[in-house]
């Protein structure tokens, strides 16, 4: 869909604003929100584009640069610390060889922390992209990306 | 209503069993079912949360109500067997919890710490969420049916203040009191917003709610709008929360297809719409009015108060916000009447709370107790005790809320009792940590998720934050300067005083109990040599003076 498709699917009020950067973002293959896309909305929405950047920065879910097809949200919060939440980031980082924050230079992977993901039944837990993982440790991790990386290697 | 069959199986589909496989069980269970040829006599039942959570895909078998948990394929054909053909229990999976009755007052005692029945999460685990048909088999629709038809809307509100019913959010204000603000304004129209923005960390009873239950939310919405005067209700939900999210829309589907939303409902001429909104990721939004500036497009930090939402909310029209939970009693208060409700919980907070309980205890999960019964009953009745190590301190209401220590285990849970000793109840998360986790370890990483979510819109509140976390930071070098604990103490009391919204004022809850109750073993971080140095004059340019 392009942009304006987007807003007239939902219509150009304000209130409509964080839907629409929703569903931009999700048709990015990058899993971003770029400057283009942002001054159209601008136009089309009659709302300043340093607005709509300023209010779209406030919340996590939004980016402006460019990440990897698989999102990596690892969380941070003190039920998932408490049982271990460290060391399935450096499990991570280990295997993708990336920090906090970047991208795997083939694109496929970017890892971030997130704040609680509301399913501590089953801490430490992750999410890659709408999909959630529980109970984690290394060895799980591990096949978790290996299968992601072996569906994308053919 | 669905055809019923001798006995059924429920599979608790939600957020925590899906992830262990539970949606192939489930297909599996029928397909062994079809094969053992018992399918006239046992139906397979998808349902919501049954109660155990780290017990991977749990089943459980209605009637009798027996559950059975880490269930795997390999184990169904045989547990079909054993179950169903031999009519006796299968020992290998079956867990010591069984499902909650339902109430039974003749035997209830308010105080009684046994499974005694629930009233929020009465039909999660029981009913399919995703069939309107079942919620109207046990009782659903007919408290909204009754009001439209016998009862004004100011009588609906008498009945929400009689039962004492208070807000199940986190801040415990009385939801019939808050009804009545909204309606007493004249300019229209007028919304109602369910608060599903469900972000303190360790907190998930709403999801399972609206898993569970999702007509029972709707069917408090509806209630509210017709006793306020509105006539659209608005969910402001989690973007993370997608089962929810696909179950709510759902329901919503299903109730206007009967005209139990929509125009012109039970055929009366009151109209009531019911619309989603899904949020971007942000802590502070689950404040009403960092809510409200989020759901009309904008940055999610909060509105000065007053004027409330009462008067000017969403898009400036008067508008009632209600928590997840709140809404979920209405429903049965207004059904059984608000004398019925009082009988549980405590004079002061009647009902049932709703706990998720995490951490170190052997039975980590979800329960729903009355008002008023004590953290070590939580522990040792319900959640099965310690799992390793001892206990050394709980922290109640998620991140935001407070620590306690083992004297505080015969406390009352409840909003006036833990006012009394200098707490508040929160949000419903309990977090157990036995004598391996180090105080200052935890309150770091508390304050770490307070330094990301705080939202920027006061300096108190962006600068505060960040300078708690570095002193623990220091704490945990044992690098703290020689009055840490004091400057901590100081900093925290003035985000309580002055921040501008709840997010900074509740980050002195943790902080404030946990040097009340463990100052010896954070003053193990001190230096007591450590001072503060003077600022040089070029310094001072670029950086403040005390760090």
């Amino acid at each position: 869909m392009t942009v304006k498709e987007i807003i007239n699917k939902y219509g150009n009020k304000r209130e409509n604003l964080l839907q629409i950067l929703h569903d931009i973002q999700n048709q990015s293959p990058q899993n971003y929100i770029n400057q283009e896309d942002i001054n159209l909305l601008s136009k089309e929405m009659k709302i300043p584009a340093s607005d709509i950047k300023g209010t779209a920065s406030f919340y996590t879910m939004y980016s402006f640069v460019p990440r990897g097809k698989y999102i990596i949200r690892v969380c941070e919060s003190p039920p998932c610390h408490l049982l271990g939440a460290q060391t399935i980031f450096k499990a991570i980082e280990t295997k993708l060889d990336i920090k906090e924050g970047e991208t795997t230079k083939d694109g496929l992977f970017t890892l971030e922390g997130t704040s609680c993901l509301g399913i501590c039944g089953v801490a430490p837990a992750m999410m890659i992209n709408e999909e959630a993982y529980g109970n984690l440790n290394e060895e799980k991790i591990g096949k978790i990306l290996d299968q992601i990386q072996e569906k994308e290697s053919k | 209503m669905s055809k019923r069959s001798i006995a059924q199986i429920l599979v608790g589909i939600d957020g925590n069993t899906v992830l262990s496989g539970a949606r192939n069980i489930k297909t599996k269970l029928i397909t062994e079912i079809n094969k053992q040829g018992l399918s006239d006599q046992v139906s397979v039942i998808e349902t919501g949360s049954i109660g155990p959570i780290n017990k991977g895909v749990v089943i459980g078998i209605y009637p009798t109500g027996e559950m059975y948990g880490n269930v795997t394929e390999k184990d169904i054909a045989e547990f079909i067997q054993e179950r169903f053909i031999k009519g006796r229990p299968y020992k290998k999976l079956l867990l010591e919890e069984k499902i909650q009755p339902e109430i039974d007052l003749e035997v209830y005692d308010s105080r009684k710490t046994q499974y005694f029945g629930r009233i929020v999460l009465d039909n999660c685990g029981k009913i399919n969420p995703e069939d309107i048909e079942e919620y109207i088999g046990t009782g659903g629709y007919q408290a909204l049916g009754t009001i439209l038809k016998e009862k004004t809307p100011e009588e609906v509100i008498q009945i929400m203040k009689n039962s004492g019913l208070r807000g199940r959010g986190g801040a415990g204000f009385p939801t019939g009191l808050k009804w009545s603000f909204a309606a007493q304004e004249k300019e229209s129209p007028k919304y109602v917003i369910c608060n599903a923005d469900e972000g303190e960390p360790g907190t998930f009873k709403d999801r399972l709610i609206m898993e569970g239950d999702p007509h029972r939310v709707l069917e408090g919405m509806t209630i509210c709008g017709y006793a306020i005067g509105a006539n659209t209700g608005y969910i402001y939900i989690r973007g993370e929360y997608q089962l929810s999210i696909q179950r709510l829309k759902k329901a919503i589907k299903d109730a206007e297809k009967i005209g139990l939303l929509g125009k012109n409902i039970f055929g009366t001429n009151f109209d009531f719409e019911v619309k989603i909104k899904i949020g971007a990721g942000s802590y502070v939004c689950g404040e009403e009015t960092s809510l409200l500036n989020s759901m009309e497009g904008f940055r999610g930090e909060p509105r000065l108060k007053p004027p409330f939402p009462a008067k000017s909310g969403f898009l400036s029209k008067p508008t009632n916000v209600n928590n997840v939970e709140t809404l979920a009693n209405i429903a049965p208060i207004v059904l059984n009447g608000a004398e019925w409700f009082k009988r549980f919980g405590t004079v002061d907070s009647p009902g049932t709370k709703v706990y998720t309980i995490l951490g170190h205890v052997s039975r980590p999960g979800l329960i729903e107790v009355p008002m008023g019964i004590t953290l070590r009953e939580i522990i040792y009745d319900y959640a099965g005790g310690i799992s390793s190590g001892e206990f050394k301190m709980a922290q109640i209401g998620g991140t935001a809320g407070d620590i306690l220590s083992a004297e505080l285990l015969d406390v009352p849970l409840d909003y006036k009792s833990l006012q009394e000793v200098g707490h508040n109840l929160g949000s419903g998360a309990i977090l157990i940590m036995n004598n391996s986790v180090s105080v200052v370890d935890f309150l770091k990483c508390c304050m770490k998720f307070f330094v990301h979510e705080s939202c920027g819109r006061c300096s108190v509140c962006r600068i505060g934050t960040k300078q708690i976390y570095e002193s623990f930071n220091r704490l945990e070098k044992k690098e703290a300067y020689f009055d840490e604990l004091k400057n901590i103490k100081e900093l925290a009391e003035n985000l309580n005083l002055v921040s501008f919204c709840p997010l900074g004022q509740s980050i002195a809850s943790p902080v404030l109990s946990a040097i009340k109750y463990f100052k010896a073993e954070l003053s193990e971080g001190i230096n007591p040599n450590k001072i503060h140095e003077p600022v040089t004059r070029e310094e001072s340019g670029t950086v403040s003076s005390y760090s």
